[in-house]
């Protein structure tokens, strides 16, 4: 019974999502113009964006796919592949490579068992991403995890706030 | 907070100011806690709610409104915008007596409030003190701020970016009131171009003259479009501005439009910039109430409308035309100007394309005249700039200097010298589009033609300091790692031109370089600078350049004699730990974020070659100096 | 605007005057440098990216002259220092990046990397070889092949196809060194909306894009002794032979182009000009049945496979509109497999029919499956203008150097109305001539030169029957987008509608031989008029081949044998390949699927809110979860749409209103016998 439960939650959830997914052209409109902001709302929803979405994207704002998706794999932001559950981003601004952010990014790697070339964890739940300069150089070397700063990182520092993190998911999940 | 609601003449502006002025002058404190993204990171929200709290306990009545004038002995509480010195946050500052608190916590809420708030005394152990053990009780008397000019900065730190009255009761939209009500367009853009204001993005175009050229093409419709897309690592004045003083942002936009006769106007932000999104959702939905922007300015015909893009994260989008292009949805790839925006922009129509820092001075220079904007900086860089100063100096921040100060006084004055107590080796500024400036340059002035002239750019403002331990080919590879992966690909040499050079400084870090290499590198990055199509391109060189102007020894230290003279690169050092030193406490192997470091408690510890990245934090944590490379 | 059209530039110290150029680049070409372009194309949008096109204006210092205006005193030079070591050097780095071994390339001798390396003299790339990372090459479809590995990011296709084609099948994607042109989440050619037209292999420089070559296959039919292999050759072929090989004339290279596939082995030639004619007879027939009953115009043309398909998968309201008229390449097929065949006794397998086309489109039209008989294609092989060149190469013929001969008959007889074809307006004006010509001109022939020429859109109008007909006549898919939509939102009227996908029509054909720019399409277009001034007719009409074959096998004009051989149907035609938006992910296998299109036809008759409304419905009665609800694209039955498919059935207009009707009188009782079943 609470499979049953947890599927038919599953699913009014697929089918919300592709609700909110027309919500959301009708909300920016069915113009050129609004691709990114669209494609920005679809990330929010599906964490990534998938295929057939851009697709129906390309049909609501009548334009190529090709355009839809060139627009898609230019912009740093969007990723064409499913994110884990969790983004940490550390950054590589010059201020934070200057400070040795490359040790940060070794002790992120070590511990969620990423593998060269891998930046999701097998289980989805982590993603790891080494992105520009977020402007918080005074604080440098920054991580950002699950949407909050951190700064003046230490592989220390940054291996507690992942165990934290770590915690509260597994306090939620039970 | 009691919205500003429509204003309808500039009398009714001025009414709004008085009001908000002597409400905040009827014996009120005003504790600000800095809300920048730097103090927020670092715990702002826990020390604000601990003051609201505090507070709270003691009874002392807290104001929520800018006109409250209701009593003496109250105390308003509020984020401010960043003053600067984010390394000391999360910052504290109390008005009027002008304490400036740094690095205080929650658990210091209960004595500001006793002691600064209620019985007007300051509490020492939250100043800054400096290496001789001096203490500063004031922001304008600490070392980092007295040498500092603020003219665009000057309301940050100062004013709440959450409520409108504060910005007006410092003259805020004054310069729209005066614009509209006493200029004609034309005498706006004299006014500008006389001030010699240059577009602080790093182009340093004069803006009154581009403003001229928008204004003289005809055309019923025109865009004024606001450059937030401040991708430089390590430049973040533009995030400041918007978070901590975004009317003057507004405000700026409205007067460019109504100088180049433009009805619409769009600020693209980068989306890293989540904060400053939000301020800036805020302001214009205030200053819209107030009928500072939208249909009928202060009841003048003009109109205005603005709306914010969000960026997607891509660096080239700062170049105007990929600007415009990502604006109309597409990807960010530049194109060829002519046309310049001037004449076809956003939509093919005529556009003014400036970025955040250039707009925040034009309300001042309308509000106080050019001749007063001209006594900052020098004959052809007028005005000041603000950087960011960060990397191996003592006090990191945003700083606002006249344009024209020697790198000297930033480097030693301001930034306080080296940290890490070695010799000062470069700075570098503007970002992966600058170049390098050395011992050498000490008494250059910054101003653009100067920068220009030494192989750098003013840029947008980035200042990275470095001492010895800098490889400074590193330090060009790690620049063109960032234009190779943020290039976007369109013309041939950028494209593939920064990824070659990318490839030689690679060979070269990687202890595989030669002689040709070096020469080659040159040659390219030469054409590349020459033939590229846009900025990005243009300018992905110059730290190449540079650094092979003023370092050339160390190009041929790694490709001659296979060292690293800064000992950096890994391919020439490896980790050892020293048997006789090393005392066996086990820090270095629990440091080390890869587990190369083993051995027993006691005894010396070994480093596996092998799974060592090389990165260098045994050396740095090693009390003993025992480990060595 | 208009003073920088005038005035003087001085090049590399030669006065020579601006005379209306737009560019700085065409003022330069003009003094008589070849200054060296990937990217420009006079047709297509300035990219400014390829950086070859720079030189030193004073004052200004290097730039790109493609996209600087010229003004009047401007003082160039183009082979500076600098400028001569930015050229070499973007050269160097495209080689540094192109995987390709010249001798084995499809391109090989006609490549504008290989040309210009040699011309600029960059012998040696400095550049470390690229790793082995080598793209799959997509050989997808049978028109064209891309490799990316060749390409050089010119961009010159993506324009081509979206501004010229207004289609956007190829685009870029990524950025830095990772950009690349690909079409849609790199899906193969044939997935996605295609048309191929093959006007992007047309302009690209290198071996990226190229046709698809079948001329192995050709070769094995002519080998094979249990063959008869017969040819067709297209009007516009002979016109870009005779360039290809300084032929004066396109008779004349006619002519030469017989004796060549005589000796190369074929065993009849035939002339695709007859069924050209055969096609106006039908076509004309149709048009006036059409006028008379007021019914499905304005007609559409449809010997254009390219735009046939654009139709298909763009505008699928008008299919009816356009001509049942199979395209002559078919008509000849079809001719062939049963009338010759029976007259020769030979069974129609062993009959091999090749066509010898300008187009690419066609190898894709030969191979639809409604143009064959028990697997048996009508036409079995489709060669581009460029194979042939390459055949006969091959063969080691001197075209140049042959005596003419004359094509085998019936079929190698034309009018010049069949010749036609092969120019944009060609088709409409061998439809007026036939037309003007029953209204009693006795012989005489009317021309219609307001449809001729390269332009995308011409217009005519003459009077039948003392009623106005008016004609447009449309060559590159962008500007039949362009009228389409005009005529869809009643902004112009018209009759009729000549549309080839091609700009300039076939001769402009994406298997022509290259340069196929508009100079060279603009004297293709001549040498087609001058064939059609030497032939002794003129009106499709008047072919005693034509007139036999209607006495002897086709009985009149639209009959029904003409039908069953010479006319086919449309259908709708989903744009892009891919999997359906999930809606109800668990276990599907227990359910009753439904899925309900949002392709853009669907979609924009609001199939989204019909989706959302069932799925409502479902709720409503409990029955959510034995449904699994899929969004999906296109089921290619446009004309109905929306369309929902319940458990494999496939059921039209259910509009948002009808949805809850729809579900009570369509789905529930799909499930009701499941449960019965299960029951």
């Amino acid at each position: 019974m609470a499979q049953a439960t947890a599927a038919s939650e599953k699913e009014s959830r697929a089918s919300r999502r592709f609700e909110k997914i027309q919500a959301i052209v009708e909300q920016y409109g069915a113009a050129e113009s609004a691709l990114i902001p669209i494609l920005q709302k679809v990330q929010e929803e599906y964490r990534y964006l998938p295929e057939e979405i851009l697709t129906f994207v390309a049909t609501a704002l009548n334009l190529p796919p090709a355009t839809v998706y060139g627009v898609a794999t230019f912009y740093a932001q969007f990723s064409l592949e499913p994110k884990g559950k969790y983004i940490v981003r550390v950054c590589d601004g010059t201020a934070c490579h200057v400070r040795k952010n490359q040790t940060l990014i070794s002790t992120v790697k070590e511990w969620l068992g990423l593998k060269e070339g891998q930046s999701t964890t097998e289980d989805m739940r982590y993603t790891l991403e080494i992105v520009s300069c977020i402007g918080a150089c005074a604080l440098a070397p920054a991580v950002v995890i699950n949407g909050k700063v951190h700064g003046q990182m230490t592989p220390e520092k940054v291996t507690k706030a992942l165990e934290e993190l770590e915690a509260a998911e597994k306090a939620e999940d039970k | 907070m009691t919205p500003v609601t429509k204003l309808s003449s500039p009398q009714e502006l001025a009414e709004v100011k008085q009001k908000t002025l002597s409400a905040l002058e009827t014996g009120c404190t005003r504790v600000l806690v800095c809300g920048g993204t730097g103090c927020m990171a670092n715990g702002a929200p826990a020390v604000m709610e601990a003051l609201q709290k505090a507070l709270d306990e003691r009874n002392v009545p807290v104001r929520v409104d800018l006109v409250d004038d209701s009593k003496e002995g109250t105390v308003r509480l509020g984020y401010s915008g960043c003053p600067g010195f984010c390394q000391v946050g999360p910052i504290v500052r109390i008005l009027p007596s002008d304490y400036f608190y740094i690095k205080v916590t929650p658990e210091d809420a209960a004595e500001i409030v006793e002691k600064t708030v209620q019985k007007g005394e300051v509490v020492d152990r939250l100043l800054f003190t400096d290496n001789d053990g001096k203490t500063y009780a004031k922001r304008n008397e600490l070392p980092f701020y007295r040498d500092q000019v603020n003219v665009v900065l000057a309301d940050s730190g100062i004013i709440e970016p959450g409520d409108i009255r504060d910005y007006i009761a410092k003259d805020g939209y004054k310069a729209i009131a005066e614009a509209l009500f006493g200029m004609t367009s034309e005498a706006v853009i004299a006014e500008v171009t006389q001030s010699g204001l240059r577009g602080r993005g790093g182009g340093g175009f004069p803006t009154g003259v581009k403003w001229g050229f928008t204004q003289r093409v005809q055309s019923p419709k025109k865009y004024v479009v606001c450059n937030a897309d401040e991708g430089d690592p390590g430049a973040f004045m533009d995030e400041s501005i918007m978070e901590g003083n975004p009317h003057a942002l507004l405000e700026g936009m409205v007067i460019a439009g109504y100088a180049i006769g433009a009805d619409e106007g769009y600020i693209y932000v980068r989306a890293e910039y989540p904060l400053a999104i939000t301020r800036l959702r805020t302001a214009i939905a205030q200053a819209e109430a107030a009928n500072l922007l939208g249909d009928n300015i202060l009841g003048s015909p003009f109109s205005f409308h603005i709306h914010i893009k969000e960026g997607a994260g891509a660096f080239v989008c700062g170049e105007e035309t990929a600007l415009i292009s990502s604006i109309e949805g597409k990807r960010g790839m530049p194109r060829p100007k002519p046309p310049f925006p001037a004449n076809s922009g956003l939509w093919g129509k005529p556009t003014v394309v400036n970025n955040v820092e250039t707009f925040a001075n034009v309300p001042k220079i309308i509000l106080n005249g050019a001749e007063w904007f001209r006594s900052f900086g020098v004959e052809k860089s007028t005005g000041t700039k603000v950087f960011a100063l960060t990397g191996a100096v003592v006090n990191t921040g945003l700083i606002e200097v006249p344009m024209g100060t020697t790198l000297g006084d930033v480097v030693f004055k301001i930034g306080g010298g080296i940290r890490t107590g070695k010799g000062f080796k470069a700075v570098q500024i503007g970002g992966p589009s600058g170049g390098c400036l050395t011992t050498e340059h000490i008494d250059l002035p910054l101003d653009y033609d100067s920068l220009k002239a030494a192989g750098a750019m003013v840029g947008s403002g980035g200042l990275v300091v470095m001492d010895e331990d800098t490889c400074m080919v590193e330090v060009a590879r790690y620049f063109m790692q960032f234009t190779q992966k943020e290039s976007c690909g369109k013309c041939v040499l950028c494209r593939e031109g920064t990824k070659q050079m990318l490839a030689l400084l690679e060979k070269i870090v990687g202890g595989e370089g030669t002689l040709e290499d070096i020469e080659l590198l040159e040659e390219l990055a030469v054409a590349v600078r020459d033939g590229s199509l846009c900025g990005l391109g243009k300018t992905a060189p110059n730290p190449v350049l540079s650094t092979l102007k003023y370092f050339r020894d160390e190009y041929l230290a790694h490709v001659v004699d296979k060292k690293c003279p800064a000992g950096e690169c890994k391919a020439f050092k490896g980790y050892r730990i020293i048997e006789e030193k090393c005392k066996g406490c086990s820090l270095c192997a629990r440091k080390c974020p890869v587990g190369a470091i083993s051995g027993e408690p006691k005894q010396p510890y070994t480093i596996d070659q092998e799974t060592c990245i090389k990165c260098g934090v045994c050396f740095d944590v090693c009390r003993f100096g025992a480990v060595e490379k | 605007m208009d003073k920088k059209s005038e005035g003087y530039v001085i090049v590399d110290g030669v006065k020579t005057p601006i005379n209306g150029h737009k560019n700085l680049l065409e003022v330069i070409r003009a003094s008589g440098v070849d200054l060296p372009t990937f990217c420009y194309h006079s047709e297509l949008s300035v990219y400014g990216a390829c950086r070859m096109c720079i030189a030193e204006i004073e004052g200004r210092g290097v730039q790109p002259t493609c996209s600087t205006p010229p003004e009047d005193g401007m003082v160039v030079r183009t082979n500076t220092e600098a400028a001569m070591r930015i050229r070499r050097m973007s050269l160097e780095l495209m080689l540094a990046n192109h995987h390709g071994n010249c001798q084995t390339c499809d391109k090989n001798t006609h490549c504008r990397l290989q040309e210009l390396a040699e011309r600029l003299g960059v012998k040696k790339v400095r550049f470390e070889e690229p790793e082995a990372d080598v793209v799959p090459v997509d050989e997808s479809n049978q028109s064209i092949v891309r490799d990316p590995n060749k390409c050089i990011l010119c961009g010159d296709c993506v324009r081509m196809c979206k501004e010229i084609q207004g289609i956007g099948v190829l685009d870029f994607a990524g950025r830095g060194s990772n950009a690349r042109v690909t079409s849609a989440f790199g899906k193969g050619l044939n997935q996605v909306e295609c048309v191929y037209c093959g006007q992007c292999a047309a302009v690209c420089p290198t071996g990226a894009l190229t046709v698809k070559s079948v001329l192995d296959q050709v070769w094995k039919a002519i080998h094979d002794k249990n063959k008869t292999v017969v040819v067709q050759i297209a009007p516009a072929v002979r016109a870009a032979i005779a360039q290809e090989y300084g032929i004066p004339s396109g008779e004349q290279a006619m002519g030469k182009i017989v004796t060549a596939l005589r000796r190369i082995g074929f065993d009849y030639v035939y002339d695709t000009s007859f069924t050209a004619d055969l096609t106006t007879v039908e076509e004309a027939t149709e048009f006036l049945g059409r006028v008379a009953e007021g019914k499905n115009l304005p007609q559409f043309t449809s010997c254009c496979p390219a735009w046939v398909k654009f139709a298909e998968q763009f505008y699928p309201d008008y299919l009816e509109n356009l001509s049942t008229c199979k395209s002559p390449q078919q008509m000849f097929g079809s001719l062939v497999k049963k009338y010759h065949a029976e007259k020769l006794g030979v069974p129609r397998e062993d009959i091999y029919v090749v066509s010898v086309m300008p187009c690419t489109a066609k190898k894709f039209e030969a191979k639809r499956p409604e143009f064959s008989v028990n697997n048996d294609p009508d036409v079995n092989a489709v060669l581009s203008s460029q194979e042939l060149i390459r055949m006969i190469g091959q063969s080691g013929i001197k075209l140049a150097d042959l005596p003419l001969d004359s094509m085998d008959l019936p079929f190698g007889f034309k009018t010049g109305a069949g010749v036609i074809f092969g120019a944009s307006g060609g088709v409409a004006e061998a439809v007026l001539r036939m037309a003007a010509t029953t209204e009693g001109s006795h012989g005489h022939t009317p021309e219609f030169h307001e449809v001729r020429g390269l332009d995308g859109l011409k217009e005519a109008s003459i009077t039948l029957d003392g009623k106005e007909i008016k004609l447009a006549v449309v060559s590159g898919l962008a500007n039949a987008r362009n009228v389409l939509d005009k005529i869809k939102a009643g902004e112009v009227h018209y009759d009729i509608v000549e549309i080839m996908a091609c700009r300039g029509g076939c001769i402009g054909g994406g298997g022509q031989p290259l340069p196929n720019d508009m100079e060279a399409r603009e004297e293709r277009k001549n040498m087609i008029y001058d064939c059609d001034a030497v032939q002794s007719l003129h009106n499709a009409a008047d072919n005693p081949f034509v007139k036999e074959l209607y006495a002897t096998l086709l009985e009149k004009p639209n009959s029904h044998i003409a039908h069953e051989l010479l006319h086919t149907h449309y259908y709708p035609r989903k744009r892009i390949d891919g999997q359906p938006v999930e809606l109800s992910p668990a276990k599907p296998e227990e359910k009753i699927p439904v899925q309900v299109c949002v392709g853009t036809n669907c979609y924009l008759r609001g199939s989204y809110d019909t989706l959302k409304k069932l799925i409502e419905a479902a709720k409503q009665a409990g029955v959510a979860d034995k449904l699994d609800f899929k969004a999906t694209f296109c089921f290619e039955k446009c004309v109905s749409s929306p369309n929902v498919q319940v458990d494999g059935k496939i059921y039209g207009s259910v509009t948002p209103d009808k949805a809850e009707e729809f579900f009570k009188e369509t789905i529930k009782p799909v499930i009701e016998s499941q449960e019965k079943v299960e029951a």
